[in-house]
């Protein structure tokens, strides 16, 4: 009879437990994917805002068809990317096409001048802001998942229930850790 | 604190009737609690409306309300802080609200007007570092307490002036054994009613300091580049406009103090906030990283001295948070210029209409004015003006378009 009691209790017992740690496996992942949306959104925007500055600078800036055609070309390819690691690599391209853009900018005092350009600019530098802040938040809860799914005991359910690895939204280029440099 | 105030009830109370003690605890508890939920439940709203503080749209500053998301997403806090703009020319910044599900972020216009973008970055990410902290209502609720004690200490005080006497005499002839403990009770009554409001406000300004610390690191934490905020608080520290709105009891909330005498004297146990060129130092002493620890390293070399600044959960973060590069060329400033755009914000916040007539003059179109058309004064042109409804609309469009994000 109290063998059977401590059976049964232990049965809950390790019942509970399981179904606390599927949960919270539940819960990293939900985590994480909402932290990817938050990057996702600023994405989103930088690829909106090209067109825009693209179609402002453009009667400016006659004579470089080459960087504002590797702005957009660069643009479509992130927008057409599909997994995080794809899309972390064309948006790394994305980056330094901006940054190069930037900087030729530079040679246009009229274009510097144009409240609409400015505007655009403020625009950018913010998203490219938003884009390292929401991507800080991003890897913190890639490393948390992953150490979790990979950790004995919930490895286990993790397995059972297919709970994969996620991939980090790296930018490898040393130069692009860091928000563009914006000049005026 | 709470032990000072609890301790002042119980002296007080066995001062007016022996064994009433615990009553006066309890009476002290009961000010107390009235005066910590007034402060809890509006004690945001009370402070806006006290700095005269606007709410404004991302149509009057939109680099201000793009900087706050950045930071909104760096600290990951679950609500964006509604933002306001205070109609004053001394630069400066406060945050408040209850928990970072309610809060606000207000900024001067003068602040505005003088600190570039990294600049303005590393002071919203010190008042959000105040909100994520939690440090509005730490503050909040320790100055409620002092409050507290300071009311009752002066009301006891000043009774005990007027009928002190008459009632000891009453008392010892009833009760005569109990003389001795009797004056050794209202000995304490008096020394602790002197002594508890020094004391609490000792504790509380040391509190207020050492949560400006606090706030400055998570500031560098966030941004990554803490010569943001050092050269903030720079500019800030160098102005000598006077605050027209703040007061001393607000005083503690702001960035750096309201007051021009406090911000040049040196430190003493009565600021709020620490000297502004030791906090701008430790800043700039953050050579090796951004991270609470590297802040801490800092201070300790600054001050010569280590204190417990930061939480211990907050030091185990051992992760190297490298110090990012500027943002953007610093540009030359220029005075007339950066006048010229405080004056406009400051209009913009109070719904002054701009038109631009055919010949380049902008006129600034205060809300009072009637007519629908104004003469420009330079080519006598006759140039309409946007209604305000019209303007409201337009506000209210951009800010419909803004919500299903």
């Amino acid at each position: 009879m109290i063998i059977a009691i401590v059976v049964v209790a232990l049965i809950v017992i390790l019942g509970a437990m399981l179904v606390g740690m599927y949960n919270s496996l539940v819960r990293l992942r939900n985590q994480v994917d909402n932290a990817w949306s938050q990057i996702d959104v600023q994405l989103k925007r930088r690829h909106d805002l090209i067109p825009n500055l693209v179609e402002t600078t453009k009667g400016y800036m006659k004579h470089e068809r080459e960087t504002l055609d590797s702005v957009t070309n660069a643009r479509a390819r992130a927008m057409g990317a599909g997994s995080v690691g794809e899309k972390a690599e064309a948006e790394t391209e994305l980056g330094s096409a901006l940054n190069r853009f930037m900087l030729v900018v530079e040679n246009y005092p009229d274009l510097k001048a144009n409240q609409n350009f400015l505007a655009l600019q403020e625009e950018l530098t913010s998203t490219e802001n938003k884009i390292a802040f929401a991507r800080q938040g991003y890897n913190d809860q890639v490393l948390f998942y992953n150490n979790k799914i990979q950790m004995f005991p919930s490895n286990i359910l993790a397995g059972m229930f297919n709970f994969g690895k996620r991939e980090y939204f790296e930018i490898e280029d040393r130069g692009e850790r860091e928000a563009p440099e914006v000049k005026f | 604190m709470g032990t000072v105030l609890l301790l002042l009830g119980y002296f007080i109370g066995e001062y007016y009737s022996p064994g009433a003690g615990f009553g006066g605890m309890a009476l002290a508890f009961i000010l107390w609690a009235f005066m910590a939920f007034v402060s809890y439940s509006s004690g945001d709203s009370i402070l806006l409306l006290a700095s005269r503080a606007k709410e404004v749209t991302p149509k009057v500053h939109q680099q201000l309300f793009n900087v706050v998301e950045e930071i909104k997403i760096a600290a990951n806090l679950p609500k964006m802080p509604k933002i306001y703009i205070i109609d004053e020319e001394a630069p400066n910044a406060f945050a408040t609200g209850r928990n970072p599900e309610n809060s606000a972020v207000a900024v001067t216009a003068g602040l505005l007007a003088r600190l570039n973008r990294d600049e303005l970055q590393g002071v919203i990410a010190h008042e959000i570092g105040h909100i994520r902290n939690r440090d509005i209502l730490f503050v909040t609720m320790a100055g409620v307490t002092l409050g507290a004690i300071v009311l009752i200490s002066q009301i006891f005080l000043r009774s005990m002036f007027f009928m002190g006497g008459h009632s000891r005499r009453t008392r010892s002839r009833s009760d005569s054994g109990g003389g001795q403990l009797q004056l050794i009770m209202v000995a304490a009554a008096i020394i602790l009613a002197i002594l508890a409001p020094i004391m609490a406000q000792m504790l509380y300004f040391a509190l207020s300091r050492k949560r400006e610390y606090l706030a400055d690191a998570t500031s560098a934490r966030l941004t990554r580049y803490p010569e943001g905020l050092a050269s903030a608080l720079e500019k800030i520290s160098k102005s000598n406009v006077e605050m027209k709105t703040a007061n001393k009891a607000t005083a503690p909330m702001y960035i750096v103090s309201p007051f021009v005498k406090v911000r040049q004297k040196m430190a003493s146990w009565s600021s709020t906030h620490p000297p502004t060129e030791e906090r701008i130092r430790i800043l700039r002493n953050m050579m090796h990283g951004a991270n609470y620890v590297d802040y801490q390293n800092a201070y300790n070399e600054v001050k010569g001295k280590s204190a417990s600044l930061i939480p211990p959960s907050a030091l185990e973060d051992k992760e190297k948070v490298e110090v990012r590069q500027r943002g953007e060329k610093l540009s030359a400033e220029n005075k007339k210029r950066q006048k010229r755009d405080l004056d406009d914000l400051i209009r913009t916040v109070n719904k002054f209409a701009f038109v631009v007539c055919a010949c380049g003059l902008k006129m600034k179109v205060p809300p009072e004015f009637k007519d629908d058309k104004v003469k420009c004064p330079r080519c006598g042109r006759d140039n309409p003006i946007p209604a305000p409804e019209i303007i409201a609309a337009a506000e209210a469009a951009s800010r419909a378009r803004k919500r299903p994000k």
